[in-house]
């Protein structure tokens, strides 16, 4: 482990990934958000016919050209996309997996023909596609870091308009932002950075570097610059793990360790982010549930009228099984809320009494908030969690429209009843 | 003789992932075949580490289980509330890549070309003959994408009206009793034999083509579901043809020609489709301009 940090070559390596994962995590979160993380894997694949077209003009095998060559294919790939959705019925997904495998099947007949005609030194075109991360030397990565810092730069100068193109592109373009002049640009800075990474990392890595990243940022965040930040580090964190693990086990090579790496990040993230990962939404249904359950039996109980009673009685008024009951009460026998009299017969605290009684009439208010839209308040009916919170000019006008209700009620009970016994009004 | 075969192969492929790519279009999951034409790598190395020989039916087994798998997956992370691109990449990246480090685990053991699996070579397929009885049968590959081809054709004869249902609209489909999860998984099931028994003589990468341009070619041409599936067949079949002599004059990968034809007919389609084409469209506004 620590010879990896004496030798020179593998600090390159190490240096070349990282930068990969900061800029593919930084793009990459503009991609997952207008919904495009599978563009990785479709400008990935379209840099082929590039690098072999680049070949055969200039005959030589010097990233820089072959680079040029990948990314003018990627951007045409992008414009063809573009295309296709907007003149076509065809949705974006069909789309994607037209250009993808038309472009690669056009790489690959270039490819072969490079391979048959004699151009002698075409070895190792095809490595360009698969990565291989080992050889980068010195040049390459600064190439790369200056290329990264670069994408880096101009999403930063360009922050708020790519914002707004991600969340809201109708507004931006009624405000007078040029839209699909953004879309490009944002296209183009997608195509360079897929297109450095392929030397380093190969194909099917950035079609994951580009989305994993983001999609786990996702769960830890709800504002975008510090999603960025997140997915930012994520990536290099993964480039890292990655390099670091593929040093220690000579065997294995360094991408698919890479994206390894970023799927159980993202896999954590899915279970255990705070706010947003599986076991936290989880927990929260189960608090959610326990609470309407009690709010069920609260005001079956002050529906029944007395402080003591049975649990059929119980279950018959809040139509719940008795052992939904059962299960509620020890809970709560064990709080010391309520007491067992003689067998199945419950009695309620004065307290908790007092409770029920308050639920079931925040319940009635609620339902009338419901129902009369003239209700004038300021406060949110989400915010309200108990009869105390609701401020005393809103619940005197809900026990106002209470007791019109009831009354009304009351006199549609007395009209069908005198209908039945048949008195005309 | 041996081109023949070569064609013959390459119309069964074409036509039987043309067919269920219709569908694949038509719910929204084209990209599905790239996924799963990756994600059968570690599924082709185990069943070769387990049993020990290059044997078709143990890789087949393999890369099927892999391949549905797959969908298994993606459709999991998607009931998690996962954003439908971001789950199908994950998935398959991931899968592509425990088969790349399985590889390189195991480098001694195994003697696979990964350049073979993504590119393929259907060229080959006339000398990996299938002898039944000591007589000669052509080439196996052919058979296996021909019995696919059955399968597929049989399955979706049988359950025509839930498949129509379900693709248009799920909703009504679940609305009404049949059961929508069912018919997906067996979809899956069908796109992931017709891929594997594919990829192995034309790679991933036609097989991603035969699924998905053809058939959105056929879309293109047509409004109705019946058609659309046997004009994609069609359309499959001609790529298979004119590819293989595109081929013959480019001195290039068949494949890649025959994908290349894929795109060719459908950039024809894209402009001149009688109802929907670019061209067509602009053609009968100008008409219609002149005549008010």
């Amino acid at each position: 482990m620590l010879e990896l940090f004496r030798d020179a070559n593998a600090l390159w390596v190490l240096a070349g990934t990282t930068l990969l994962g900061i800029s593919s995590g930084v793009l990459g979160s503009f991609a997952f958000l207008r919904k495009r993380g599978l563009m990785g894997d479709v400008l990935a694949h379209s840099a082929l016919p590039g690098i072999c077209l680049a070949f055969l003009f200039t005959g030589s095998k010097n990233p820089l050209w072959l680079l040029i060559g990948a990314t003018l294919t990627g951007l045409l790939a992008s414009l063809f996309l573009s295309w296709i959705t907007r003149f076509s019925k065809i949705k974006e997904d069909t789309a994607l997996g037209l250009v993808l495998s038309t472009f690669f099947g056009f790489g690959i007949v270039l490819l072969t023909q490079i391979q048959h005609s004699d151009f002698g030194n075409q070895a190792g075109l095809d490595k360009f596609l698969f990565g291989q991360s080992a050889s980068l030397v010195g040049t390459d990565v600064v190439m790369m870091g200056s290329i990264a810092f670069i994408l880096i730069l101009l999403v930063s100068l360009f922050f708020k308009e790519l914002k707004l193109l991600c969340f809201d592109a109708n507004y931006g373009k009624s405000l007078g932002f040029p839209m699909v002049g953004l879309d490009f640009f944002l296209m183009l800075l997608l195509v360079v950075a897929v297109v450095i990474g392929l030397q380093a990392a190969g194909v099917v890595l950035m079609a994951s570097l580009l989305i994993t990243p983001a999609a786990t940022a996702r769960y830890w965040t709800e504002r975008l610059d510090h999603m960025i930040i997140i997915s930012a580090c994520i990536g290099a964190l993964s480039g890292l793990v990655g390099t670091i693990l593929s040093s220690v086990a000579t065997k294995l090579s360094t991408g698919p360790l890479i994206v390894l790496a970023v799927t159980i990040l993202f896999f954590i993230s899915m279970f255990c982010a705070p706010k947003r990962g599986l076991i936290a939404k989880w927990l929260r249904l189960i608090q959610t549930r326990q609470k309407v359950r009690q709010e069920q039996i609260y005001q079956a109980w002050n529906q029944l009228g007395t402080q003591t009673t049975t649990l059929t009685a119980l279950s018959e008024q809040s139509n719940l099984s008795p052992a939904q009951i059962r299960r509620w009460l020890n809970q709560k026998k064990r709080g010391g809320q309520v007491v067992e009299g003689s067998p199945d017969t419950f009695t309620l605290s004065s307290t908790s009494w007092k409770e029920a009684s308050d639920t079931a009439l925040l319940g009635l208010y609620m339902e009338m908030w419901h129902m009369y839209e003239d209700i004038e308040t300021d406060c949110s009916i989400q915010d309200i969690e108990q009869l105390s919170d609701l401020p005393e000019s809103l619940r005197a006008q809900l026990q106002y429209y209470l007791q019109k209700h009831i009354s009304e009620e009351d006199q549609a009970k007395t009209y069908h009843s005198m209908k039945k016994v048949g008195i005309e009004l | 003789m041996s081109s023949i075969w070569i064609i013959l192969t390459g119309a069964l492929i074409a036509s039987s992932c043309a067919f269920l790519g219709c569908f694949l279009i038509l719910r929204r999951m084209a990209m599905l075949g790239d996924a799963i034409s990756h994600s059968i790598l570690p599924g082709i190395v185990i069943a070769f580490l387990v049993s020990g020989s290059r044997d078709p039916l143990p890789m087949f087994i393999g890369a099927a289980v892999f391949g549905l798998l797959c969908t298994i997956i993606i459709q999991l992370l998607r009931n998690q509330g996962v954003q439908a691109d971001a789950a199908m990449s994950v998935s398959f990246t991931a899968l592509f890549s425990i088969g790349i480090i399985l590889i390189s685990l195991f480098t001694q053991q195994v003697d696979l070309d990964l350049d073979c699996v993504l590119y393929g070579e259907i060229a080959y397929v006339p000398y990996d003959t299938w002898t039944w009885h000591g007589i000669d049968m052509g080439p196996r590959a052919m058979w296996g994408a021909g019995a696919a081809f059955l399968l597929s054709l049989i399955i979706v004869r049988l359950f025509y009206k839930q498949f129509k249902l379900t693709s248009f609209d799920p909703a009504l489909a679940m609305a009404i009793g049949i059961p929508v999860a069912v018919f997906h998984y067996l979809l899956m099931g069908l796109v992931s034999i017709t891929t594997v028994a594919s990829f192995e003589s034309v790679g991933a990468i036609l097989v991603v083509a035969m699924l998905i341009v053809p058939a959105a070619t056929a879309y293109l041409l047509t409004e109705r579901l019946g058609v659309m599936l046997g004009l994609s067949v069609l359309i499959g079949t001609l790529c298979s043809i004119c590819g293989y002599f595109l081929s013959v004059v480019l001195d290039a990968s068949i494949a890649g020609c025959m994908t290349m034809v894929a795109g060719g007919l459908f950039a024809l389609a894209f402009l001149f489709s009688p109802h929907q084409g670019v061209v067509t469209r602009w053609w009968i506004r100008k008409k219609l301009r002149t005549q008010i």
